[in-house]
């Protein structure tokens, strides 16, 4: 790192959650030197989980999910324009206006955004969404509220499922349409994979699972959709729900590792380049960081969770101002919630990097339980569905990589205690893939992230 | 004011939604739902709801980057 840690210039691309809570621990730390926020929205950090839930239960307006600040933070903010390119060489960073961010230290934000319906003649037609923004949200929501008589979601994932919940919740007729074997089965196997399904059904959702939506019609507005297995419906609304894409093409000569899988960085956030010789003056943070994890066998994961945008921002911004024997590693276990038909259902660890499954305590006949994954013989996960508080227990032997399946405690009955295979499929199989992805490689599984064919 | 609740440390202990039920409600038995934007005369009620959090996952504060330019 050249010249002082604490002065000089720091931009951060991706002015959402990791964005803003990396300023404010730069400043937190003594950062004193000039701070900068790119942001291609053109508002302020806003909070996005609500969008999914509150936001479409028309229990919170769109516009008003803004985030809470931790502190004030002294900086600049460049709302509203995107970043087109970033010099390495030159030290700046290419706005779309065609103004030039000169830094002495950068860090990479971006995030993703909603992977698009493939058929741009389809997407563009009245009535199909996508969400990811608060603008998605307030459009999907007013459309919700003029009362559709059905709304297809593509795409059974959490956002999906969420969306279809809300829509149930709402009194709206849903047509959910997943490729893969059942909802959430790309993020929590095949056992709560099947729990969900059963629960979309009980809840009235018309779920068709192993299907493929292969056309929106309508003639400027929606009105059906054609399936791969030959039937159609009619619906008014679509919601788009297939994932996320990385926002990393403005990365594309800059020379970094960057790609469809994220930048790749060090354990300590620090982007490598596409040489694999690791920088120290670009770091990444957030839902675009691909980073390795010692409890998951150093692999590089990507993860889409709320929690880890602030955790690897803390980290990031840590190391952004600190010299290197100060330097902190980006070890949070991953975690993440859902709030779907009534259930609160959470997680810690990787579901994906498992070959088995148990329920630990409680029962799928009363969704409410606690199921835990291993792998090769040791704790790597724990979803809880109402079953919040037993979590924290877990956890803890996913961090000291206790052995699975682990010993019977007092908690709860056990329904059945034999593990079963995790039945993670591999996520091509999947409408909307994963929202963690495994993207470095086991030999002996397809654990990797692949593009859906366009 | 503005609030954001950390759901992956919230365990549904509920003592929010007592205290400020305006701005949080139980969704189900233990998903809390809650209204990013604090009104003006739900603030003192969202101020105690937060110091009363069991596992401390409520952070109240003014909203981020609203002095953006």
């Amino acid at each position: 790192m050249q010249g002082e840690p604490r002065d000089g210039r720091i931009v951060v691309v991706g002015a959402s959650l990791a964005g803003l809570r990396a300023a404010e621990t730069l400043r937190d730390e003594g950062f004193a030197g000039s701070l900068t926020l790119i942001g291609e929205e053109p508002h302020p950090p806003y909070d996005r989980p609500p969008l999914s839930k509150q936001v479409l239960l028309g229990k919170a307006p769109a516009d008003r999910v803004g985030l809470p600040r931790r502190r004030p933070v002294d900086a600049e903010w460049r709302l509203g324009v995107r970043a087109t390119g970033l010099d390495p060489v030159g030290k700046q960073v290419l706005l779309a206006d065609g103004e030039k961010v000169p830094f002495d230290r950068l860090l990479i934000a971006t995030g993703t955004r909603a992977r698009p319906w493939p058929k741009p003649a389809e997407a563009a037609l009245d009535g199909v969404f996508t969400l990811r923004t608060c603008e998605d949200a307030g459009r999907l929501a007013e459309r919700l509220d003029a009362g559709p008589g059905r709304v297809l979601v593509i795409g059974a994932g959490f956002t999906g499922s969420e969306i279809a919940s809300a829509c149930r919740e709402r009194g709206l007729a849903v047509t959910v349409a997943e490729r893969g074997p059942a909802p959430l089965v790309g993020a929590l196997g095949g056992t709560l994979g099947a729990l969900a399904a059963k629960l979309q059904r009980a809840h009235g959702v018309d779920l068709r699972c192993g299907v493929t939506v292969t056309a929106l019609e309508g003639d400027g507005r929606l009105t059906g959709a054609q399936f791969s297995d030959g039937t159609r419906i009619d619906a008014d609304v679509a919601v788009v729900a297939l994932g996320a894409v990385r926002n990393t093409e403005w990365l594309a000569e800059s020379g970094l590792a960057a790609g469809p899988r994220g930048v790749t960085c060090d354990a300590g956030c620090r982007a490598f380049d596409m040489y694999g010789i690791v920088t120290d003056d670009i770091f990444a943070a957030g839902d675009v960081a691909r980073f390795p994890h010692p409890l998951f066998e150093y692999q590089l994961l990507s993860l889409e969770h709320w929690g880890n945008a602030v955790a690897q921002a803390e980290v990031a911004a840590h190391n952004m101002v600190n010299p290197g024997p100060l330097r902190r590693p980006h070890l949070t276990v991953p975690a993440f919630w859902s709030s779907q038909f009534g259930l609160n259902i959470k997680s810690v660890g990787v579901p994906t990097f498992s070959d088995q499954v148990v329920i630990a305590q409680g029962s799928l006949k009363d969704a409410r339980l606690v199921a835990v994954y291993g792998y090769r013989g040791r704790v790597t996960a724990a979803v809880s569905v109402n079953q919040a508080k037993a979590l924290e227990y877990y956890q803890r032997l996913i961090e000291t990589a206790a052995p699975f399946p682990p010993a019977q405690g007092a908690a709860d009955q056990i329904e059945s205690p034999a593990p079963v295979p995790s039945d993670v499929p591999d996520p091509k199989m999947l409408s909307h893939g994963p929202t963690v992805a495994l993207t470095g490689h086991l030999p002996d599984r397809r654990l990797t992230l692949v593009q859906p064919a366009r | 004011m503005n609030v954001v609740v950390d759901l992956n440390r919230c365990q549904g202990y509920a003592q929010c939604a007592f205290l400020a039920p305006r701005v949080f409600t139980m969704h189900g038995e233990e998903a809390l739902l809650y209204t990013p934007a604090v009104p003006e005369e739900q603030q003192e009620a969202v101020l105690r709801a937060a110091a009363a959090c069991p596992v401390q996952a409520i952070l109240v504060g003014e909203e981020a980057g609203a002095d953006a330019g």
